[in-house]
C-alpha cells in the first residue's frame, strides 16, 4: 500500500511536468515596442510575427482544403486593406464574415475522434494584432489562441512580418504548415500548402523568388478546422541551406 | 467453351483479388502488433475489436477478445507473460484530450487458455485535458540489446512522448521521465535493427474512409531515447519522416505499424489499411513482407500472381524443367556484311507448343542453368487460397506456364515437377520476401515429413542443381529472385 502511494506521489510529480496550464507566455515573448530588428534562429526559422487574433472560419475538418476552397477562403475580405496593410502591435480591425461561409455538412468525417461540435459563426468581430517572438522554432497558432482565450478551432490566422536583406537575394521561402497555408511575399503569391497538412520542416518550397534589397514583406494565411495549428518558415538558399544573413522586424 | 472462359477468367481474378489480402474478416482499426499464443496469431483494435489466424491468412473474428476499452492496443510478450497496453481517451482532435495509458497482464492471448485472466490495470502515462499531448496510442519495445522496457504514446494533438517501463512490473520504471520524441504523428511505435532505433508514426489524414491520406513514417537514432531524425536530416520533432507505406493496390489510409520477426532474415509488418476498395471500404488488416534498405524499413509487397523466371541469388541462373534444350533456327546475318537499308525483322520467340512434344510425360526433374527466356524456364505462380496461406500471403502453386505440370517437393528432399497439379501439399509453395529483398521458397510439406515444413527451402546445391535444404539467410544458396522478362 505504502508502495503504491510512492508510485502515486512520482506519477503525480512526474505528470506534472507536462499537466500545468499552459499560458501564452510558455511560447511567446512580446516583442519590446522599440525592438531592434534579429536574425533569424540557427537552423534559419523566423521566429518574430505580427499575428492577427483567429478569424472565425468553422469546418468540422481539415478534408476540404483542396485548392479551390483555400483561394476562395483566402481570396475572402474579412478587413480593410487586408493584403497590403503592415499593422501595428495591439492594432485592432474590424472584421467581417460573410454569412455564407458556412461549412458544408459532408465536411464532416464519419469517426468520431475527428468530430467537433460546430460553433455560431459570429458575423462581426474586431480582433487584434499581436507582435510576438515564438520561443519555439514553430509558430504555435494553436496557444496563441488559447492564450488569449479566442476561438482555437476552426479559425483562419493571419500572420505579417518584415525581412530585411542587405542585398537582392534569390531564395526560395520553405514552408511546413498545420493545417493549410498560403504565403505572399511582397504582394505576390509564392506558395500554397493544400489539403490537412501537419507541420513538417521544409514541407514545401517557393519556386526561386527575390528578397529584394531593404524590407520584403512576408504575409501569411493559416487555415485549420480541429486540432492544433502552427506553421515554421525559413528561406533556403539553391543548396538547401537556411538563409540566416537577413533581420526581421514587425515594422 | 465461351462459358468456360469466362468461368476460369472470374476463378483467376477471385484468385488475384485474394492474393492481394487477407481473407476472413480481416477487419480491425489500429491493429496491435501481431503476437503468437495458444496456436493463433492474435491482434487488437481500437473498440475492443480483436481478430485471429491460425494459418497467419485466414483472419476471423472473436468477439471474446477483450484487451481494455478505447483506443489502440498493443502488445509485448516478456518471458512467459503478455504486457498489454491501451488507453482511452477525451474524443479526438475536436474534443478532449485527457487521455489515460494502462498495461496488464495475462499469461495467454486466448480467451479460451485456463491460464487466461488479466492482472489489474496500471496507469504508465496520462494526460490532461488541455496540455501537449493526447496520451493514447501505446506503442511498446522491448530492447533486445538490453532489456530496457518503453513505450510511445500520443496523437496529432501536440507530441508522441516516450517514457520507461519496468519490465518486471509493466508500470513506470522508478525515476522515469516522459520525454517528447516526434510531433504531428499518431500510432507510433518501436523498434529496434542492426544497431539502430527506429521510430515509426502515422501521417496524413485519418479516419476518412477512401479519402484517408494515412502513411507511416520512421525516423531513427543510434539511441533508444532519440533524437530520432529522418533520411534528410529532419527530427522527428520537426515533423520529419521516411515513408514507409501509403495507399496502393486499391487500398487507401495505411496506418498504425507493428513489426513481427518470422525468422532470421524474414521480418512481417502488419498495419491497418482505412479503406479496402474491394471490401465495402472497410478497414482491414495488411501483413506484407518487411524489407531493410541502407538501414531503413522498405514496405514489401504482396507476391503477385504472374508468369516468371525463378532466378538463385547464389549464380543467377534459372530454375528449368530438366529437358532438352531446343534450338532455334534463325537466319543470322554477319555483323561485317549488313545492309543498312534492310528493316528490322521482328522474331517470334519458342512457343510452348513448339517444345512441349520432346519433354518427357512423367515426373521430371529441375535444374538451373542460363535465362533463355524459353518455356522450359517460365513458371506460372498462381495462389491457391483455398489451401490457406502463412502472414504475408496464401500458398501457391508452381507451374509451367500453360501446362499444370507443378513444381513438388519430394520425400527425399529434393525437387520434381508432377505432369498434373492435385492440389497436395508438396505442391504448394511459401514464398516470403526476405529483408533484403531475396525470396525464400518452401514447400508447405515434404512427404514423410509431419506438419507444415517451417524449415526446408529450395536451396543451390550447386550452381545448376537445386535441392532442399535448411534455410539460411547468409546463405545466397537459400535465395531467389522472381523475375519477368
Amino acid at each position: 500500500m505504502r508502495k503504491l502511494a510512492t508510485i502515486g506521489c512520482l506519477l503525480t510529480v512526474v505528470f506534472g511536468l507536462h499537466a500545468q496550464d499552459l499560458t501564452l507566455e510558455d511560447y511567446f515573448a512580446p516583442v519590446p515596442a522599440k525592438a531592434e530588428a534579429v536574425s533569424p534562429d540557427n537552423d534559419g526559422f523566423i521566429r518574430r510575427w505580427m499575428l492577427l487574433e483567429p478569424i472565425s472560419k468553422p469546418n468540422r475538418g481539415n478534408t476540404v482544403f483542396t485548392d479551390s476552397y483555400l483561394r476562395a477562403a483566402f481570396d475572402t475580405v474579412y478587413y480593410k486593406d487586408q493584403k497590403t496593410m503592415l499593422p501595428k502591435d495591439g492594432q485592432k480591425v474590424k472584421v467581417v464574415v460573410p454569412i455564407e461561409q458556412k461549412p458544408k455538412a459532408e465536411a464532416a468525417p464519419m469517426d468520431f475522434r475527428r468530430f467537433q461540435p460546430l460553433p455560431q459563426i459570429p458575423t462581426k468581430m474586431t480582433l487584434k494584432w499581436h507582435a510576438l517572438d515564438s520561443k519555439r522554432f514553430n509558430v504555435k497558432l494553436y496557444r496563441f489562441a488559447t492564450g488569449l482565450n479566442l476561438q482555437k478551432y476552426g479559425v483562419i490566422f493571419h500572420a505579417v512580418t518584415v525581412v530585411y536583406a542587405d542585398d537582392d537575394m534569390q531564395v526560395r521561402l520553405a514552408v511546413g504548415s498545420n493545417s493549410a497555408s498560403m504565403w505572399w511575399l511582397n504582394g505576390e503569391e509564392v506558395l500554397l500548402l493544400s489539403g490537412d497538412r501537419r507541420m513538417v520542416k521544409d514541407d514545401a518550397t517557393s519556386r526561386r523568388i527575390t528578397l529584394k534589397k531593404g524590407a520584403n514583406i512576408l504575409r501569411g494565411n493559416i487555415i485549420n478546422g480541429p486540432g492544433m495549428s502552427d506553421f515554421c518558415v525559413r528561406f533556403i538558399d539553391e543548396a538547401g541551406n537556411p538563409v540566416k544573413n537577413i533581420q526581421v522586424n514587425v515594422k | 467453351m465461351k462459358k468456360i472462359i469466362y468461368a476460369g477468367a472470374f476463378v483467376a481474378l477471385m484468385a488475384a483479388g485474394n492474393a492481394e489480402a487477407q481473407i476472413g474478416q480481416p477487419w480491425i482499426h489500429d491493429p496491435a502488433t501481431l503476437t503468437f499464443s495458444d496456436g493463433k496469431w492474435w491482434t487488437f483494435g481500437t473498440g475492443g475489436g480483436g481478430i485471429c489466424t491460425e494459418d497467419g491468412w485466414t483472419w476471423m473474428v472473436d468477439k471474446r477478445i477483450k484487451t481494455g476499452a478505447g483506443a489502440a492496443p498493443d502488445v509485448v510478450k516478456i518471458g512467459d507473460r503478455y504486457l498489454i497496453g491501451y488507453s482511452s481517451t477525451g474524443g479526438g482532435l475536436g474534443g478532449g484530450h485527457e487521455g489515460h495509458v494502462l498495461t496488464r497482464w495475462n499469461l495467454s492471448l486466448d480467451p479460451s487458455s485456463p491460464v487466461f485472466n488479466y492482472s489489474e490495470p496500471i496507469e504508465v502515462a496520462s494526460s490532461k485535458y488541455d496540455e501537449d499531448c493526447d496520451a493514447i496510442d501505446i506503442g511498446f519495445l522491448l530492447d533486445p540489446t538490453s532489456g530496457r522496457l518503453f513505450i510511445t504514446y500520443g496523437t496529432y494533438f501536440g507530441n508522441i512522448r516516450q517514457v520507461e517501463l519496468d519490465p518486471k512490473t509493466g508500470g513506470r520504471l522508478e525515476g522515469a521521465v516522459d520525454k517528447d520524441v516526434a510531433i504531428d504523428c499518431e500510432a507510433s511505435v518501436m523498434m529496434y535493427e542492426d544497431g539502430w532505433y527506429y521510430l515509426l508514426g502515422t501521417h496524413g489524414t485519418c479516419c476518412d474512409g477512401v479519402n484517408s491520406t494515412y502513411n507511416i513514417v520512421v525516423g531513427r537514432s543510434r539511441n533508444p531515447e532519440g533524437p530520432f531524425i529522418d533520411n534528410v536530416g529532419r527530427d522527428m520533432l520537426e515533423g520529419g519522416g521516411r515513408m514507409v507505406i501509403a495507399a496502393g493496390n486499391r487500398k487507401t489510409g495505411a496506418g498504425h505499424f507493428g513489426r513481427t520477426i518470422i525468422d532470421e532474415g524474414v521480418q512481417i509488418m502488419s498495419c491497418h489499411f482505412e479503406a479496402d476498395y474491394d471490401r465495402s471500404a472497410r478497414s482491414v488488416l495488411d501483413v506484407r513482407p518487411l524489407l531493410w534498405r541502407n538501414n531503413w524499413p522498405v514496405a514489401g509487397e504482396h507476391f503477385k500472381e504472374g508468369v516468371y523466371s525463378i532466378e538463385s541469388e547464389r549464380r543467377g541462373y534459372s530454375l528449368e524443367l530438366e529437358v532438352d534444350f531446343v534450338r532455334q533456327q534463325v537466319e543470322r546475318a554477319n555483323h561485317w556484311n549488313m545492309d543498312p537499308a534492310e528493316p528490322y525483322k521482328s522474331l517470334e520467340v519458342q512457343k510452348l507448343e513448339d517444345v512441349i512434344d520432346t519433354w518427357p510425360k512423367g515426373n521430371t526433374t529441375v535444374r538451373c542453368s542460363d535465362y533463355m527466356f524459353r518455356p522450359h524456364q517460365k513458371w506460372q505462380i498462381t495462389a491457391v487460397p483455398e489451401a490457406g496461406g502463412y502472414l504475408s500471403d496464401p500458398y501457391f502453386k508452381i507451374t509451367i506456364a500453360g501446362t499444370n505440370r507443378a513444381l513438388a517437393a519430394t520425400a527425399d528432399l529434393e525437387l520434381e515437377t508432377v505432369p498434373e497439379y492435385t492440389g497436395a501439399d508438396n505442391q504448394l509453395w511459401r514464398i516470403e520476401q526476405l529483408t533484403d529483398g531475396t525470396y525464400r521458397i518452401m514447400p508447405k510439406q515434404i512427404p514423410g515429413k509431419e506438419g507444415d515444413n517451417t524449415k526446408y527451402c529450395i536451396y543451390s546445391q550447386s550452381d545448376s542443381n537445386p535441392t532442399l535444404a535448411k534455410y539460411d539467410f547468409h546463405s545466397d544458396n537459400s535465395k531467389w529472385n522472381f523475375r519477368q522478362h
